[in-house]
Order: structure tokens, then sequence, then C-alpha cells
């Protein structure tokens, strides 16, 4: 492998039901800086059935270039095709970076292609900088320029590990879903769009979809929320989350769940928080009976303010919250939004 | 039919972490468990013996004292137990992992393969795909739910707002969510045996088909550059203050921050 001849971030711009995933923006969004600091080009590899049209949407958000695989036998997601495409894609193309995000299909497809292509993969970054590696030189070893440097959280957010891939190409990551920001739309943008089509031959590996199944939910996803009212195992029973969706109705923000919540089967997984569930960072988040587990924390500990209510003063929900109040929140909350109707009402 | 499920030994996380002086893992000096989503796999395996007759494998690649989950798998009913442990096998990092677990597999018979999604201490869920990868077999990640049709199997596979019924031949490979059940404890009779049973121990020169290049420290594309203890930003006020008074506060920060 000649290292030189590796050129450009690509990320994978995921669709599902040929509407773009929020991450695919956010990768696109994060690539254009990497690409700014190497002095090069970000590319969207924009993969599925019939998704030609998705490549303006790309270009809006900052994607200098849009790689689209288009084959009926990628209409819905499966390893084995989908992984065909982006192999073939890197090796076609020669990317330097090639991000995907951590998501129920990147951590699938990701992992999969790294071991055909034989490269490096770090898992669920949460950080992605340009630099030198070694961080510091060391006597004796030559220290690289320009290269990935990327930090992901490990043992259930207790550590905080930065990975490089100094020998193989592309250097590749998951990025966790809801950490990166997208860059502001250009309304009328373009792209210079290629249209690449390795061939799709089902073998053994190709496994079959019977039936697709979506969970029926009309709630808000919670990584879009501006505020969140989250609710812990303190809410006590599924019947009394009632006080903190009045909250959040009367704040024009959306009930989300710690895993407790959704282990004891009170809450869908859609609306989990946390290291098993999603990454959030709204401008206000209650968290309200939740202990602030590690693994909670770590998927909330963006939040701009953070405000925790917990009869326990020794929970670890305090040690991140912006302001904690200690007492119970049967009589806080309810309260909390009667007070808050009147200012609203006021206003 | 034939099934082989890895395992791993992970350092508890509710536990102090440790490390190395060069940043890897001082597995040594930490409690450890089996890991949830493999005890899920490992228990789902266990169901398909029960439910349509099987013999189950168990395979674990650690240090010699990663032995203690093998024979926790035996006592809940695993047919045989291999350690893949080796002081070249050190430092891996999932890409060689996976090439040393397939080198090891490949000397095996198996209609199915299933891990857990991923482990507690690495958190990645790569190693799954990528055995799958290098023994050019099928893989179904995130299964919610496993049956066996002839010589294919059905698996609803979860994703984040629906899940899929896929159906693949077998061989195939599975990784298996911890949702998947509730595993089932050892039995008394079960850890008697199993701490008798003999575990067979592999090295590197069991492995099948697999460079040196491919292997430990030496082997892994990814090094770390550094690593550390997270630092969090701090706590910020804690009152203790009666309901009404504690509405009040609320309601001044919100104010004061203009949310409201």
């Amino acid at each position: 492998m000649n290292i030189q001849d590796y050129k450009g971030v690509f990320v994978f711009a995921q669709q599902v039901d040929n509407v773009l995933s929020g991450i695919a923006l956010e990768l696109v969004g994060k690539g254009k800086d990497l690409a700014k600091d190497l002095n090069t080009e970000v590319t969207a590899v924009l993969v599925g059935s019939d998704i030609k049209g998705l490549a303006d949407e790309l270009a809006e958000y900052g994607a200098d270039k849009v790689i689209v695989v288009d084959d009926p036998e990628l209409k819905e997601y499966r390893t084995e095709p989908y992984a065909h495409a982006l192999a073939s894609v890197i090796n076609e193309f020669k990317p330097e970076i090639f991000l995907v995000g951590a998501t129920a299909i990147g951590r699938d497809l990701g992992p999969r292609v790294s071991a055909r292509i034989h490269t490096g993969l770090t898992a669920d970054c949460t950080q992605l900088d340009i630099g030198d590696f070694p961080i510091n030189p060391i006597p004796g070893k030559e220290q690289l320029h320009n290269q990935l440097l990327m930090t992901r959280p490990a043992f259930g957010g207790n550590t905080i590990a930065t990975i490089a891939c100094p020998d193989f190409r592309p250097q590749m990551a998951t990025v966790r879903p809801g950490v990166m920001q997208k860059a502001p739309k250009e309304a009328g943008k373009k792209a210079v769009i290629v249209e690449f089509n390795p061939g799709f031959t089902p073998n053994d590996k190709y496994v079959e979809i019977l039936e697709v199944v979506k969970a029926v939910s009309d709630v808000a996803d919670i990584m879009d929320a501006k505020i969140l009212v989250s609710g812990g195992r303190g809410v006590g029973s599924p019947e009394n989350f009632k006080i903190l969706e009045d909250l959040a109705e009367v704040l024009g923000g959306t009930v989300s769940c710690s895993r407790a919540v959704v282990d004891a089967g009170w809450k869908p997984k859609d609306l989990q928080v946390g290291q098993t569930g999603k990454t959030v960072r709204p401008n206000v988040y209650f968290a309200i009976g939740i202990s602030g587990a590690i693994q909670h924390v770590a998927g909330m500990e963006e939040a701009d303010i953070i405000i925790a209510i917990n009869k326990d003063e020794t929970a670890p929900i305090f040690e991140v919250a912006d302001y904690g109040i200690v007492g119970d929140l049967n009589k806080i909350v309810p309260a909390l939004t009667e007070k808050l109707k009147a200012e609203m009402a006021a206003k | 039919m034939k099934i082989v499920v890895c395992v791993k030994q992970v350092p508890d996380t509710k536990g102090g972490v440790k490390f190395n002086p060069d940043g890897t893992l001082d597995r040594g000096a930490m409690l450890t468990i089996m890991n949830p989503d493999d005890k899920a796999g490992l228990e789902a395996a266990l169901r398909l013996k029960d439910q349509y007759g099987a013999e189950v494998t168990v395979v674990t690649m650690g240090l010699p004292k990663a032995e203690e989950v093998l024979r926790e798998a035996m006592a809940m009913g695993a047919d045989k137990g291999i350690l893949v442990t080796d002081r070249v096998l050190g430092g891996a990092d999932t890409w060689a992992t996976s090439q040393t677990l397939a080198g090891a597999i490949r000397n095996l018979e198996y209609d199915l393969i299933i891990t857990g999604r991923q482990a507690i201490d690495g958190d990645t869920a790569q190693v799954g795909p990528q055995i799958s990868e290098h023994l050019g077999i099928p893989v179904i990640s995130y299964a919610q739910k496993i049956q066996i049709e002839g010589d294919s199997v059905i698996v609803e596979r979860q994703y984040d707002d629906r899940y899929h019924v896929l159906k693949a031949k077998m061989p195939c490979l599975i990784t298996a969510l911890a949702e998947l059940n509730e595993p089932r404890y050892m039995t008394p009779g079960g850890i008697f045996d199993a701490y008798n049973a003999e575990i067979t121990v592999w090295g590197r020169a069991n492995l099948v088909d697999v460079d040196d290049s491919n292997l430990g420290l030496k082997g892994s594309p990814t090094q770390i550059a550094k690593a550390s203890d997270k630092v969090r930003k701090g706590a910020g006020e804690k009152v203790v203050l009666d309901p009404t008074e504690s509405v009040d506060y609320i309601v001044d920060k919100l104010k004061a921050k203009h949310v409201i």
C-alpha cells in the first residue's frame, strides 16, 4: 500500500427509505472541517436504489463531490451488497479518510468493510482531529503529520482514548450520531456527481429480507429536541411519566428516559439516552429521578444546561448538573409546570 | 447442528480501570465477568441446543485466567471450551482479534457462530462482523430473535426504528443483543462437571491461515495515541429547598439563561 496515493475525506451518506439520516449531514459537516485542514475535498458516498435525488441535499450541506452507487440490490440495507459498494468505492477512489455513522447500520457495515480492505476502524468516535502521531515526538520514532486522531470513550465512559491508524488507508472511523455539527445549508449549492456501479451479483452472503417491520412511533426524535424532560426509575411508574409529559408540553420539549426505564418496559427504546441509547445535546436537559450512571451521563453531558431533580443528595447526577435540586419530584415537577404555565400566560 | 460461541472475559466496569504504561489495559489488575452480550449469545445457543439439538463450543481469546469464563459457560451447558492464549496475541485491536478468532474457528466445524454484539470494555461491536468477513460467511448483527429452518437461520435484526426479518443460509455469524434473552444460571451439577472438565488450550501454532503480520499489537492497524481517565465538567450548584422554593429557583435559572 502506498499511503501517498490516498487522498480526500469520504463520508458514508446513510439513507433509509430514501431519506438522508441526520448522521449523513453531520459527517459531511465534520468531513468538510477535516478536508479544510488537509487542503482537500469532502466526498459523500450515497448508496441505495433510486437515490440520486439526494445528492443535491448533500451538496447544500457542504459535499464537494457525491459518489452515487445506485442499484436495485441496494434498496434496503443488507450487509453484503453495501459492504461491496463501499469496499469497491474505496479501492477505486482511494480516500485517506472514510467516516461512517455509528448507527445500527454503520456499526455493522464499518467493520465488514474495514476487514475486507484491511485497515483499522475506530468505533463510536466523539471527536476527530488532524494532528501528529505520536502526539509528542519520541526519539527514534518518526513523527507523522496530517494523521486522523480519533477520540472515543471506552469502558462505559470511564476512560477516553485517542487512536491513530498510521500505516493503513483509509483511516476509518464510525462516529456517534448527534455529536458532530452539520454545516449551515447553502441553498442551490451544487456538487460534482459521479455515478459508480461495481456490479452486484447475489451469492450466499446476500441474506434474504422476509419482512420489514417498522416500529409504530409518532414521537419526535429526542436527538432533535431543544428541551428534553428525561425521567429515570425514580419517576416510579409508567403512569407517573404524565407529570414529565406535562412539563415537556409547556416548554415545547420532548420526554426521554434512562435505560432503567426502558428495561422496565415503561418507555420504548427510541427514547433512551445514554451509552446504549442516544447521544443528545439539547439546550436544556431535565434529569428527573435519574441517578446518573456513567453510561447515562455519556449520552447527555454535552447538553448546554443540565437541571437535575433527585431525592438522593448523593446521586452522581449532581456531579454533572449545572443546577441540582434535592427534593421530591412528585411535588416539584407538577408545581413547576403550573408556574411555567402562569409565566407563559403572563407574556 | 454445531454452534460456536465467542465469549470475552471483560473487566467489570463497576470496578476501577487500570492501564499499562503503554496505554493498553492492565486486564490482570481488574475484576472480571463474562461479557453480557456474549452471555446472551451463549444462552441463545443453549436454547437452540434445547430445541433442535446441537453441540455448543465456546471459544475465548485472552489471558490464561480467561479459562474462568469457559468453565462458567460449560456450567451453563456448553459442551466444549477452547482457550486461545499466547503472548504474541497480546495488545490486539479488533482487526488482529478477529484474525485470531477466525484462525481458531477454522479448526472447527460449525453451522452457526454466535458472538455478542459488543463487549462492555471496548464497546466497538466490530469483532463479530470482522470474523464473518475473514471466514467469508454472512453476518447478521443485532439479533433479537433466532430460529432455525432447514439449512437456514431466520433472525430478527434490530435497527433504530424497525426490525428486519432476515433469512440466511448457514453457516452464518450472528451477533446477539443482551435483550435477546435472560441467561440461565449455572446448575450445581454443571459447576461440578465444569470444574473437572478439560479445557482445550490453543496458541499461535494452532491458528489456521493467519499471517504473523496480522496478530497481536504488531498486527494491529490502530494504535493508541493517548488514553486517560475522562475529565468531566465540574458539578454546578446543588440546593436543598422546599418545593415552592425549588420551582422559583428553576424558573429563575431558565429566565437567566433566556430559555423562557
